[in-house]
């Protein structure tokens, strides 16, 4: 990894504006790294013209004095985000070559403030997995290895491709998307940091939807203040998205290094689940012991309904995303599978076109949407959803200010190690969540490593619209963890 | 609950998704594990409990009913699989 890949978004930007070097060799330099790293598939479409191309408007703007706040600043795209001109597929073999016709406003957001774009990076197909396994470019690989084997490792997922981009150092920062948890356990897995946002922070306009309830964009970086420069111009309102909040986006990187002198963090009982690793454990009290130590209040909490959200969420999020992915018809736009009757061309193209982790979830939600299964089901697990956001709400009321639980049950397993139970799979995001389930802000920062060398994320939940406590002490987890050493590239 | 092999077809069926024969047995299966965990559900009582309908505490905006947008046919079109006039192509449904 050459200096300009080694950087943080932060020094980045302060060296550009500094003019000790300039946005086309930093765009340059990233180019190359991810030319080099086909290995770790991490991106399914690369964008290297475009790339130069903004880079050396850029520089032109950068040269006038007219910077924005991510100016010259390369970065890599979930593809489930729209971009104009530029192929999105969601990773799923029916949106075939999709060329978007318009920008997402997230993305366009990034643009506006001088980002440039990289290319376009992996994914769980439409973002429904927890270890990019169900791509249909294939997996995605970790940059770490468990110490003394090289056995290929999963990033996480959903957004495994922006993780193990940010990881391995081929662009300074990546968008992501989070429904279960898909920003979170993926951070946690290669040792970056991500944050799941309140839900209306930013625009869901654009963005290919999964379970639009859920869904929420938020950054991956290498750092705590890198990732509250990203999410301040990923964020803000926009009338394209009418659950796109209309309040002030902060400027959160003021609160990076800022005191929690006298903040209340909450340690909920339930997600002491059974079985844990000692590992995880030691983690978690490592993280309050930092919190404590920089002057924060620990309090015991109870969440009760905490272990139901999981169960509640394989109702909620495929009942949506059966409905979210009707439209793929093989009509409007992507694969068609051609027959003589319009019904057949549905059934076919809807076959041929997603995988089978797609097809199942659309399957189990049309079940649990579908007459005389709906209060049973669906109905039943939005209450509990309702039960699930009150025992946040009743912690908050108590004075706490945020709360500290493990990212995630375990750190990164082997790819094609949790193909067979479905359920398996999901356990992974049981810390995670919940967050979803209640609308709340969560970030996953690297607290240390594993047994096996493999990093371990913590995660902080807060109140509504105060992602600015979460920037504050996670600085104070990644100061007191120390900045994680990423691995030395071997692809 | 659980399904079975009709349900599942059924279900396929409504979904708009065509599954060979050798594949409803398995999606049974994976289904009904599926369906089993979620069974813990029942046990939380909801009496008296609002369903959620939005986690935000937001009102919804209202703005003007006017066209904001619009007006390129040609933009919509263009990743379709089978156009014609400026339209969309399907198989005939009428008869």
């Amino acid at each position: 990894m050459s200096d300009l890949t080694s950087l943080t978004l932060a020094e980045a930007r302060d060296g550009l504006r500094g003019k000790k070097f300039s946005a086309g060799e930093i765009a340059e330099a990233h180019i190359v790294a991810v030319a080099r790293a086909k290995a770790l598939n991490a991106f399914v479409l690369e964008t290297p013209e475009r790339a130069r191309e903004m880079a050396a408007a850029s520089d032109a703007r950068i040269a006038k004095g007219e910077a924005g706040p991510l100016e010259g600043i390369p970065l890599g795209i979930k593809d489930l985000f729209a971009t104009e001109g530029v192929r999105t597929t969601a990773c799923s073999k029916i949106l075939g070559n999709f060329i978007p016709p318009y920008e997402s406003s997230v993305t366009a957001n990034l643009w506006r403030d001088g980002a440039v774009l990289l290319g376009k990076l992996n994914n769980d197909e439409f973002a429904m997995g927890s270890s990019n396994e169900t791509s249909c470019f294939g997996p995605v690989q970790n940059p770490w290895r468990r110490r003394g084997s090289n056995a290929p490792l999963v990033p996480g997922g959903s957004s495994g491709g922006s993780a193990t981009a940010v990881a391995a150092h081929l662009c300074l920062g990546a968008t992501g998307t989070d429904t279960g948890g898909s920003i979170r356990q993926p951070a946690a897995f290669t040792g970056t940091v991500g944050i799941k946002p309140t839900y209306g922070r930013c625009s869901r306009w654009g963005i290919v939807a999964f379970a639009s309830s859920l869904d929420q964009a938020g950054p991956f970086t290498r750092t705590v203040r890198d990732a509250a420069i990203l999410l301040r111009s990923m964020s803000g309102h926009d009338t394209k998205d009418s659950t796109s909040v209309d309040i002030a986006v902060p400027d959160f990187e003021a609160s990076v290094g800022k005191s929690i002198k006298g903040l209340k963090i909450g340690i909920p009982e339930e997600y002491r689940v059974d079985n844990m690793p000692p590992e995880i454990e030691k983690l978690w009290s490592d993280g309050a012991a930092w919190l404590k130590a920089a002057g924060a209040k620990l309090v015991d909490i109870s969440l009760p309904h905490t272990k139901y959200a999981l169960p509640a969420y394989y109702i909620v999020a495929p009942a949506e995303a059966s409905s979210n992915l009707a439209r793929y018809d093989g009509v409007r736009y992507g694969l068609r599978e051609g027959s003589s009757s319009v019904t057949e061309l549905y059934e076919k193209t809807r076959s041929a076109g997603f995988g089978h982790e797609v097809q199942r979830r659309v399957l189990i939600g049309t079940y649990v949407l579908s007459a005389g299964y709906y209060d049973a089901y669906y109905l039943r697990a939005q209450k509990v959803r309702t039960l699930i956001k009150r025992d946040f709400e009743e912690a908050f009321a108590k004075g706490v200010d945020a709360i500290l639980t493990p990212a995630t049950p375990s750190s990164a397993f082997a790819i094609g190690e949790k193909g067979n139970d479905p359920v398996e799979m999901y356990l992974n995001d049981i810390f995670t969540v919940t967050v979803n389930m209640a609308g709340l802000p969560g970030i996953s920062v690297p607290g240390g490593l594993d047994g096996n060398g493999l990093p371990l994320g913590l995660q902080l939940i807060g109140r509504p619209f105060d992602e600015e406590t979460l920037f504050a002490a996670g600085e104070v987890i990644e100061q007191s963890a120390g900045r994680m050493k990423l691995p030395e590239p071997w692809w | 609950m659980s399904v079975d092999a009709a349900d599942v077809r059924r279900i396929a069926h409504l979904a708009r998704i065509s599954l060979d024969e050798s594949r409803v047995e398995p999606m049974r299966a994976e289904i009904n594990g599926i369906l089993q965990w979620i069974e813990q559900l029942q046990e939380v009582n909801v009496e008296g409990v609002e369903p959620m309908t939005s986690v935000t505490p937001v009102k919804l905006k209202m703005r003007k009913d006017e066209v904001t947008d619009g007006g390129y046919p040609e933009r919509v079109l263009k990743n379709a699989p089978q156009t014609e006039a400026g339209f969309f192509v399907v198989p005939k449904v009428v008869e």
